[in-house]
């Protein structure tokens, strides 16, 4: 079966002491100027997103922690463009920017992160954890590598109704060392799923870097052991991410299986906003934030495209502006009422009973019958009346 | 009527559900052109092809999570764990992504896991074992465990037809040695609901799977020798639990044992009797008794699983125990 390495392969973050990548030269694909400006805007709206998530948790709004993309923007949008309505993805922590591409909204985003009552999960679920099939993702959940069969399943479901459809799962380089990830991504190419597996080689999992996860040069280099296409690409530019992407999701809707990608990026943030990313060598992130950010890149790519610094203010000023908007509505949202816990773990039945000792609540043991001489039930009860 | 098989009862309801809905479909390791260790599946691949009926490489995870995700998209997968005890494989699977799914992401996961369970086969460790309880545990799973042929083949048409996930265990002690008449017709056993196997009025045994048989064993024997009358609940349904009926046998006998061949620290035993202490300890006239498994790994040798796993001898002992209190 084919195998490809291509432009971007090798660079990156594979030694800790790495230097970023030089900004790569212009190559043509087929994005017409408008689909380039819109590559810009989900960028710059995940990164403006998250700045306001920083804000808000700073002022303990968000109830959780805080998950950042920091210079993760490009492999992000561009990989999940690659795909087309009716396509479903699931994403990782680092994929809000991919999610906004997929039909997620800031207003959801916000109202997630503040565990609001009508929040996409109701409250139940954290962050970026959660899903729409309809609008094509797959909430993610905590245990990494777990999408990879999952999505193995969602992508089967296309082959065997042979529906046009393609998916697409995110791992990070840690995921990788799972037996979830192996076990689906064999499944997936055992069966030919029309599924594209981005690897996001960001440097860490958490504090551990990548040569303490795994020995290969590339993580590309797995798709040899599963007789599937890999290819690495340059995860903070978003053409050359998107253009990799294209090519696996191509193959993919032509029935060709199962792909890797394997995009190389940096985590200029914590694995959450308590990290101090004490363990990366001193001046990388610095040097990763002068010289290879994914925003900073792709602005001056437009520039020597012909797109006027002034246009993209219009977009930035557009962003702010919606995400003030947001951001006013997510905070008048109210929190969960607390019975909502006890509804939805089953279909059947709908919700479950609460417990008896919950002051007010009708339950399971008030409502048995008993016989007057069940003191020990009785005389508590009657001491809380 | 002719009679079937346990195994052919459940294989019975497997081809009708995949005549009846074509977003049915099986995966499993040597499901297909084998027809399974067991045989379950077998004849399914030349009646609905390799495209329903999936030969899958050796992954437990794999395998439950590309149900899961099948599911999602409104197909109706039902997975064959090659023995039940690889189900410990998928763990993560099914309790951390499909057990939380309809909860946290309102993800619909109608799949069903199913497999042979259970010992008294001289299996040995891997190949006898009974991990229910560790996913009654876990709200968002459902648990079967039929001990008829008709209850076999109704419970796995209602697991199918479930919009959760069910987890469905076929105790292969009964797979071929336990036959019954099939009822006329598409009938579903609705899951959550117990049956009384054996009527009685001074005691009451409540088992599921293969005690069964050991229960009304010793239920007969208690009649014959002590004149004792005990009556015998089959749980069918470990989650959802029949909490009406158990509470109804114990109001009706007010002595209860319970029997499974699961091991006995957090077996399902520990829950039955604290359900039955918080509703109707003044119906009791006994302590509520236990006959399990011993807590050790099932061993292989016949003289040493024997000791191990509950006989009919040591719940004709427990019960007269109880009706002696």
């Amino acid at each position: 079966m084919a195998r490809s390495t291509t432009q971007g392969g090798g660079r990156g973050t594979r030694t800790s002491a790495a230097a970023p990548p030089a900004v790569a030269a212009a190559t043509d694909v087929a994005l017409s100027r408008a689909q380039r400006l819109e590559l810009y805007y989900w960028m710059r709206l995940t990164r403006s997103l998250e700045e306001r998530l920083v804000n808000l948790y700073r002022q303990t709004k968000v109830v959780g922690g805080l998950f950042r993309s920091l210079g993760q923007e490009a492999d992000a949008v561009g990989s999940a463009y690659a795909l087309r309505q009716g396509d479903i993805l699931s994403p990782l922590i680092r994929n809000l920017g991919s999610m906004l591409v997929k039909g997620a909204t800031p207003v959801e985003i916000l109202k997630q992160y503040m565990a609001k009552g009508d929040s996409p999960t109701r409250g139940r679920e954290l962050n970026i954890h959660f899903g729409d099939t309809e609008r094509g993702f797959i909430g993610q959940i905590s245990p990494l590598g777990d999408m990879v069969p999952v999505m193995a399943g969602v992508t089967l479901s296309f082959r065997m109704r042979g529906e046009d459809r393609v998916g697409l799962v995110y791992v990070g380089d840690g995921a990788t060392s799972t037996g979830a990830f192996h076990e689906g991504i064999n499944f997936a190419a055992v069966q030919r799923c029309p599924l594209v597996v981005i690897i996001e080689n960001n440097g860490y999992a958490y504090s551990t870097p990548t040569v303490k996860q795994s020995l290969v040069k590339q993580f590309a280099d797995k798709a040899i052991g599963y007789g599937i296409p890999g290819e690495t690409a340059d995860g903070n530019d978003v053409i050359a991410t998107y253009e990799a992407t294209k090519r696996a999701v191509d193959r993919a809707r032509r029935g060709e299986g199962t792909s890797i990608v394997e995009l190389m990026t940096f985590r200029r943030k914590g694995h959450a906003e308590h990290d101090n990313q004490s363990y990366v060598p001193p001046g990388q992130i610095e040097r990763w934030a002068a010289e290879n950010d994914p925003l900073d890149r792709y602005v001056a790519r437009l520039g020597q495209e012909g797109v006027a610094a002034e246009e993209l203010a219009a977009i930035d000023a557009r962003i702010q502006r919606e995400i003030d908007e947001a951001t006013d509505i997510a905070e008048q949202s109210g929190v969960p009422e607390p019975l909502d816990a006890l509804v939805g773990v089953y279909a059947d039945p709908p919700s479950e009973e609460p417990l008896w000792f919950r002051e007010g609540k009708r339950a399971v043991v008030e409502k048995s019958e008993r016989p007057s001489s069940w003191g020990t039930f009785d005389a508590p009860a009657k001491g809380a009346d | 009527m002719a009679e079937i098989t346990y195994l052919e009862a459940i294989r019975e309801a497997l081809f009708e559900e995949m005549e009846r809905d074509p977003n049915v479909f099986m995966l499993g390791e040597d499901i297909g052109a084998f027809g399974g260790a067991f045989k379950v599946t077998e004849g399914l691949l030349a009646k609905f092809g390799e495209s329903r009926v999936i030969d899958t490489p050796i992954s437990e995870i794999g395998i439950v999570g590309a149900a899961a995700g099948a599911a999602h998209m409104g197909m109706r997968p039902v997975v064959e764990m090659q023995f039940i005890d690889f189900i410990a494989n998928a763990y993560d699977m099914l309790t951390n992504y499909v057990a939380t799914a309809r909860y946290r992401a309102f993800l619909p996961t109608p799949m069903v896991v199913r497999g042979p369970s259970g010992g008294y086969v001289r299996g040995g460790p891997f190949h006898s074992q009974n991990p229910e309880a560790g996913f009654i545990h876990t709200p968002g799973l459902k648990v079967v465990y039929p001990s008829t042929a008709a209850d076999a083949k109704g419970l796995m048409k209602a697991a199918i037809r479930d919009d959760d996930c069910v987890l469905f265990f076929e105790h292969k002690y009964l797979y071929r040695r336990i036959k019954g008449e099939m009822p006329a017709g598409d009938v579903v056993v609705p899951i959550g609901t117990a049956r009384v196997a054996r009527e009685g009025t001074d005691l009451s045994i409540i088992t599921y799977a293969a005690t069964v048989y050991k229960a009304l064993e010793a239920a007969e024997q208690l009649e014959k020798e002590d004149g004792l009358s005990v009556e015998v609940v089959d749980l069918r349904s470990l989650a959802p639990l029949d909490d009406e009926a158990i509470v109804a046998t114990v109001k009706k006998t007010n002595r209860v044992l319970i029997v499974h061949e699961d091991t006995r620290t957090g077996g399902i035993a520990g829950e039955l009797t604290a359900r039955i202490s918080e509703r109707c300890f003044e119906w009791l006239d006994a302590p509520v008794l236990r006959v399990t498994a011993h807590d050790v790994p099932l061993p292989y040798a016949p003289s040493l699983e024997d000791f191990v796993l509950p006989q009919t001898p040591d719940i004709v002992l427990a019960a007269r125990r109880l009706a002696a209190y």
